[in-house]
């Protein structure tokens, strides 16, 4: 059955292709049936060959299934091929199932908008993409698809293109992605030239076995790799397109920008672990840059008053803590929090969709207020994927996840105090912005109506994912919990596992420190902004206070220092040069010759008789130099 | 003499074409279709048929060649010869003057024989170059493909025709002119040599030369084909031509002539003058990559749609001069594919650029916006096509820039990063055109009907074309594989190989 | 048949003469007449040094020049004349420097 591994990828395409060439003149049915339909049987087919793989592995529990030889010239030989092994296995079903869940809910959520086939078109392409990228077993045909979802997510986020702002929200993310992408291509080329294959096992193989760790060229490989991922998952130092990215329709931001694509620089990074090993500097940096990030990322969610961009920079911020995950080498523990944000952060963002829906456009947490109870049906799934996101201990998953990264952080032999120290302050900071927002927003007075309410095929999603959300962490318990490790156990037939250097004592000390963080900050959030709002109101509205405000909502400045590096002075290049200033040369050479035409014509009088006399003395001259000379 | 019907299918179907025009506009049409039409049915049984058939790397480079006594007091030679590199461009050709027919269908309403005898006496003078390969010959086709590609421009072209088409005249005779004294000069330095008078392509080869000689005769060569190409700082004929050009002759301009230059440098720069050549090649690759970067910022930074466009070849064509001389096989297919893939998707751009020119009579982005609304397809086919020249992996640009910066890496590592730099500012272009064309705000209200079943055949058929070679570009490859190889041998291996073939 | 030998330079000297005087003419005349009269003078000026040419080398080449100079001459009349009829006709006059108008 794992022979129909292409089918994953192909029906999506196949609906693509679908909806691209009937060009919006199905009905809306038709059309949900073949979006949403496609990537549901994907979805099947995908949980039918996981569970083949579970029941009977594969030889060296990893399986290769070539379609076609893409190209072959002089040794450079990338196939379109599919490699299934326990980690694109997860991936494999974290996309197609999360992705069917959002396109279940998009057939209700986008039903009034006139976009309706090329919105599902999009979406296709993305989940096709999405599948080549995390299936490919060549990094040619990985990068195929990870300029796909780049696209992809450009095309969705200025879906509503009437509005330029949007235009603009979905450049800046494929171009500051595409900035990454250099890097990766560049890296491409340094693993090409250097190792003679891109095919994802052989190059690690040869990686190890040619390059000494810590060598200059493994190093230079595994920073050209990182800068694709920091790209590509919104981190340090080019997180700046992820917060502009909520322009596009909410289900875009759920699937696109909070559970698959963002997280493809976490998945990029595991696949090629092997360079990671090789390049202690890059794979430090991956955990600085992680560290860093979740920082930066969780002080400037505390100052947003949009709800999607509150839930952009928890993202930026949670997939911080995936890279600090990877970067002390807790490969399998990064994937795992991978998967649990893939589902509460969805449900999120749905929930979030739906309160937006029921207010009438309405992103502003300040005019919400009580929803609570007047829209139970939004607060209960937001409520779990909060205490998720907060990694409330026991009743939520993102308790198991995270904490395994905030234990590693520490106890991993990469690992450091400083690092965990971050970790930790970044999980206070998550669960005051998290309760910040559930305050404000679901608690207090109404100050909105509400005028819409959410139908079933918005509300099985998400009960699924509040179900995810709660359970999921059962598949990785603590020592004191029973010491479940089925998914790490999994994950690391293909991955290694993390060297811990702390025991069950230490984690167990740890993780009461984490639950004292995330507790405490929910404690902190009800004081700071439901008890006291004036406090903060006070402290923000004057001097240092208000600077630091204005600093941590216009997102540390970056956008600022990047609009005058970058874009200003290219916008000023075009303007002056607009007209080509080498076209100048020409253009002067033509006036030159103009001029001489002029001198010259002044000659041509008209008269017969002097003409006649030129000619004489012409040849006057010419006679007697000929004579003469 | 499959090869010399290819050109005489032309010359006598643009006859036709003339003579048909001033009874009925259709027929001249009709007649210029289906001799393309032929003739791309004669260049597809000569790529069936060679040996090796398609998969042409297992055969000889050489699948046909003519040879007919023009002038033997000078050694001139009717000396016709195809490899694959020849025959990949002639598909090109033929592919794009169908395209082009179909798209002044309705574009053109005067003289339309005249019209399509200029047409197609310069794709027939294309073709010529693309087979020549006696260098008078040769010579005389690039004359031939100038000539009537002038009048198109300047009898059918928009408001400032006559400017660009003067402009086009210019620099490319001008530099014809160097290109002629470097082949009279070689032709000289062969006779010094062996006593005899030569123009043949094959004799020429492996011509001993004096280092100081082969540079400067080298570098006619180069300019002719840099001008023609165009290399960064030779480049300004080409905004100009193409804005003002009709569709057609953009379609033609972009899609083939341009690709004459490329074609030059990979047959005549390289194989004639192997160590001037590579002696020159790190000036040239840095041409190549200040095309492609100062290409890509003066695309952003114009107003004139179909500017844009011209601005954006200039770009694609610096990968080409960068894979030609980064002197490795790996570039050099990237070169080629790059040529094929920049043919068809500015091809049809042009053809799309031609269309929205139609229906409002207007090239400023500054009164478009939000024409997804009115032509839902022609903005599908806007999108598919910006994607694919900011080189989206899985279509045919991707490939070809691919490979010649993988390539291009072993020979220059600070070169190519900058090059890859490009791939942003590309990025930046192609989106700048999808928003200001086809989204954003209405700035005017346009009530045009959008594209048609014709257009669509045409924009499909180029679509799964560029579809099919990023997913599968080995026919592509391996057609052009022996040329290319042979073009990077040491010219005497070269000219014993070849002694039995032609 | 016995020849006057007449010295080359004697008729070479004549052709000169005769050219340069037909050449004076066409320089300083205004009569578009008088200019076409003074290039038949040039003309012959030509055939007169052809013909001693001939007779010195004692080669018929000198003669056949001159007839063809001759017919040549006719024809140019011909023409000439056709054109200053035309000329005439559009300025209403015989001034050479009348017809300057067509300066660049």
């Amino acid at each position: 059955m794992a022979q129909l591994l292409w089918l994953v990828p192909l029906l999506p395409l196949l609906g693509f292709t679908a909806l691209a060439l009937t060009g919006g003149h199905l009905g809306r049915r038709a059309v949900a049936w073949i979006g949403a339909g496609s990537v549901g049987l994907s979805a099947a087919l995908a949980l039918w060959i996981a569970a083949g793989f579970l029941l009977h592995p594969p030889a060296g529990h990893a399986y290769t299934l070539t379609a076609w030889q893409w190209m072959a010239v002089e040794g450079f030989t990338p196939t379109i091929g599919f490699y299934l092994d326990p980690l694109s296995v997860v991936m494999m079903l974290v996309v197609t199932f999360v992705g069917f869940l959002i396109h279940l809910y998009s057939t209700e959520f986008m039903a009034g908008d006139p976009g309706y086939s090329r919105f599902f078109a999009y979406l296709n392409l993305f989940v096709a993409s999405m599948l080549a990228l995390v299936l490919a077993d060549n990094l040619l045909f990985l990068y195929l698809g990870w300029e796909g979802v780049g696209l992809c997510s450009y095309l969705l986020i200025g879906f509503w293109y009437d509005d330029p702002d949007n235009g603009r929200a979905a450049r800046k993310a494929f171009v500051v992605t595409r900035i990454g992408d250099v890097a990766f291509t560049v890296g491409l080329f340094v693993l090409f030239t250097h190792l003679g294959t891109l095919d994802i096992q052989p190059l690690m193989a040869q990686a190890a076995a040619q390059w000494p760790a810590g060598s200059a060229l493994a190093t230079t490989a595994a920073f050209l790799l990182l800068g694709g991922a920091v790209g590509k998952s919104a981190q340090l130092p080019l997180q700046t397109w992820l917060p502009d990215a909520m322009a596009g329709p909410t289900p875009v931001s759920a699937l696109i920008h909070a559970a698959t694509m963002v997280t493809a620089g976490v998945y990029l990074i595991a696949r090629t672990h092997v360079l990671f090993a090789l390049a202690p500097a890059a794979q430090l940096a991956v955990a600085v840059v992680g560290a860093a990030t979740l920082l930066l990322a969780g002080f400037s969610a505390l100052t947003q008053w949009d709800i999607k961009r509150i839930l952009a920079y928890s993202t930026i911020s949670q997939i911080g803590y995936m890279f600090l995950a990877l970067g002390v080498g807790a490969w399998a523990v990064a994937i795992f929090h991978l998967m649990i944000h893939a589902f509460f952060k969805a449900l999120l963002f749905l929930s979030a969709g739906v309160v937006i829906h029921a207010l009438d456009d309405e992103h502003n947490i300040f005019r919400m207020g009580g929803l609570r109870r007047t829209l139970p049906a939004a607060f209960w799934p937001f409520l779990i994927g909060g205490l998720a996101l907060s990694a409330v201990p026991f009743i939520s998953a993102g308790f198991y996840s995270k904490d395994l990264i905030i234990f590693d952080a520490w106890s991993s032999a990469s690992g450091s105090p400083w690092l965990w120290a971050a970790a930790w302050v970044g999980a206070l900071m998550t669960s005051m912005y998290t309760f910040r927002l559930i305050f404000i927003a679901f608690f207090g007075e109404p100050r909105t109506q509400v005028t819409r309410r959410p139908g079933t095929r918005v509300m099985i999603p998400l009960v699924i994912l509040s179900v995810l959300s709660v359970i999921g962490g059962c598949l990785e318990l603590p020592a004191y919990m029973g010491n479940v490790h089925l998914f790490t156990g999994f994950l690391h037939l293909s991955l290694p596992a993390v060297h811990a250097l702390a025991g069950d004592a230490t984690e167990t000390a740890l993780e009461l420190l984490s639950a004292a963080a995330s507790l405490g900050g929910i404690y902190l959030a009800y004081v700071l902004f439901l008890r006291n709002p004036h406090w903060l109101r006070n402290l923000a509205s004057q001097g240092t206070g208000a600077a630091l405000h204005r600093f941590w909502f216009g997102d540390w400045a970056m956008d600022w220092l990047y609009d005058r590096l970058a874009v200003r002075p290219y916008y000023w290049f075009a303007r002056v040069n607009r007209g080509d200033v080498v076209d100048a040369f020409y253009r002067g050479l033509a006036l030159l010759s103009q001029a001489l035409h002029e001198v010259l014509s002044e000659t041509q009088t008209g008269t017969l008789r002097r003409y006649a006399l030129g000619m004489t003395v012409g040849s006057l001259i010419v006679l007697s130099i000929a004579v003469f000379v | 003499m499959i090869l010399l019907w290819l050109i005489l299918v032309l010359l006598i179907g643009g006859l036709l074409a003339w003579l048909a025009g001033p009874r009925h506009p259709l027929w001249s049409r009709w007649v210029s279709l289906a001799s393309l039409g032929v003739d791309l049915a004669l260049a597809l049984a000569l790529w069936v048929e060679a040996p090796g058939g398609v998969d042409l790397s297992r055969g000889g480079p050489w699948v046909a060649t003519l040879t007919w006594s023009w002038i033997p007091t000078f050694g001139i030679n009717f000396h016709l010869a195809a490899d694959g590199l020849s025959i990949l461009m002639t598909m090109l050709t033929l592919v794009l003057g169908i395209a082009s027919v179909l798209a002044s269908w309705t574009e053109i309403r005067e003289r339309v024989g005249f019209f399509h005898f200029n047409l197609l006496w310069s794709l027939a003078g294309t073709l010529g170059v693309f087979l020549a390969f006696d260098l008078f010959l040769f010579f005389f086709f690039w004359e031939v493909m100038l000539v009537p590609m002038y009048f198109l421009i300047a009898l059918w072209g928009h408001e400032r025709r006559i400017y660009a088409a003067i402009k086009f005249f210019l620099f490319t005779q001008g530099s014809g002119l160097f290109m002629l004294i470097a082949i009279l000069g070689l032709v000289f330095a062969h006779h010094s040599a062996t006593g005899t008078y030569t123009f043949d392509y094959f004799d020429l080869l492996g011509t001993r030369l004096a280092p100081h000689l082969a540079m400067w005769l080298m570098l006619g060569f180069f300019f002719a084909f840099a001008v023609k190409l165009p290399a960064v700082p030779f480049h300004t004929w080409l905004p100009d031509a193409h804005t003002e050009a009709p569709t057609a002759g953009s379609v033609i301009l972009a899609g083939v002539l341009l690709k004459t230059g490329a074609y030059g440098l990979i047959r005549f720069v390289v194989p004639l003058f192997p160590e001037a050549a590579h002696r020159f090649a790190p000036v040239a690759m840095a041409l190549g990559v200040v095309g492609i970067l100062y290409g890509a910022m003066l695309a952003f930074a114009q107003r004139d749609l179909k500017r844009l466009v011209a601005y954006s070849s200039i770009s694609h064509l610096g990968f080409v001069l960068l894979g030609v001389f980064a002197w490795n096989l790996l570039a050099l297919q990237g070169a080629v594919m790059q040529m094929v893939a920049h043919g068809l998707t500015t091809g049809a751009l042009f053809i799309m650029v031609g269309a929205i020119q139609e229906r409002l009579h207007t090239r400023d982005m500054g009164r478009m916006g939000a024409l997804w609304h009115a032509m839902p397809r022609m903005g599908a086919v806007g999108l598919f096509l910006a994607v694919a020249s900011l080189g989206l992996p899985g279509l045919a640009n991707f490939v070809g820039e691919f490979l010649t910066l993988l390539g291009s890496y072993r020979v220059s590592v600070p070169l190519t990063v900058t090059a890859t730099v490009g791939l942003v500012a590309a990025t930046v272009y192609a989106l700048i055109l999808v928003q200001k064309v086809f989204h954003g705000r209405p700035r005017e209200h346009w009530e045009a009907a959008d594209l048609g079943a014709r257009a669509m055949a045409v924009m499909l058929t180029l679509i799964a074309l560029v579809v099919w070679l990023g997913v599968y570009p080995q026919p592509v490859l391996n057609t052009a594989h022996p040329a290319l190889s042979a073009a990077l041998t040491p010219p005497a291996r070269v000219a014993l190989s070849t002694g039995a073939a032609p | 048949m016995p020849v006057a030998h007449l010295p080359i330079n004697h008729a070479l000297l004549l052709a000169s003469v005769l050219f340069v005087l037909g050449l004076l003419g066409v320089l300083v005349r205004r009569n578009v007449i008088f200019i076409l009269v003074c290039i038949e003078i040039m003309l012959n000026a030509a055939g007169v040094a052809f013909v001693a040419a001939g007779s010195r080398w004692q080669q018929a080449d000198g003669q056949i020049m001159f007839i063809l100079i001759l017919t040549l001459a006719a024809a140019e009349v011909a023409v000439g004349l056709a054109l200053i009829l035309q000329f005439y006709h559009r300025f209403r006059s015989l001034d050479a420097d009348a017809a300057s108008d067509m300066e660049g």
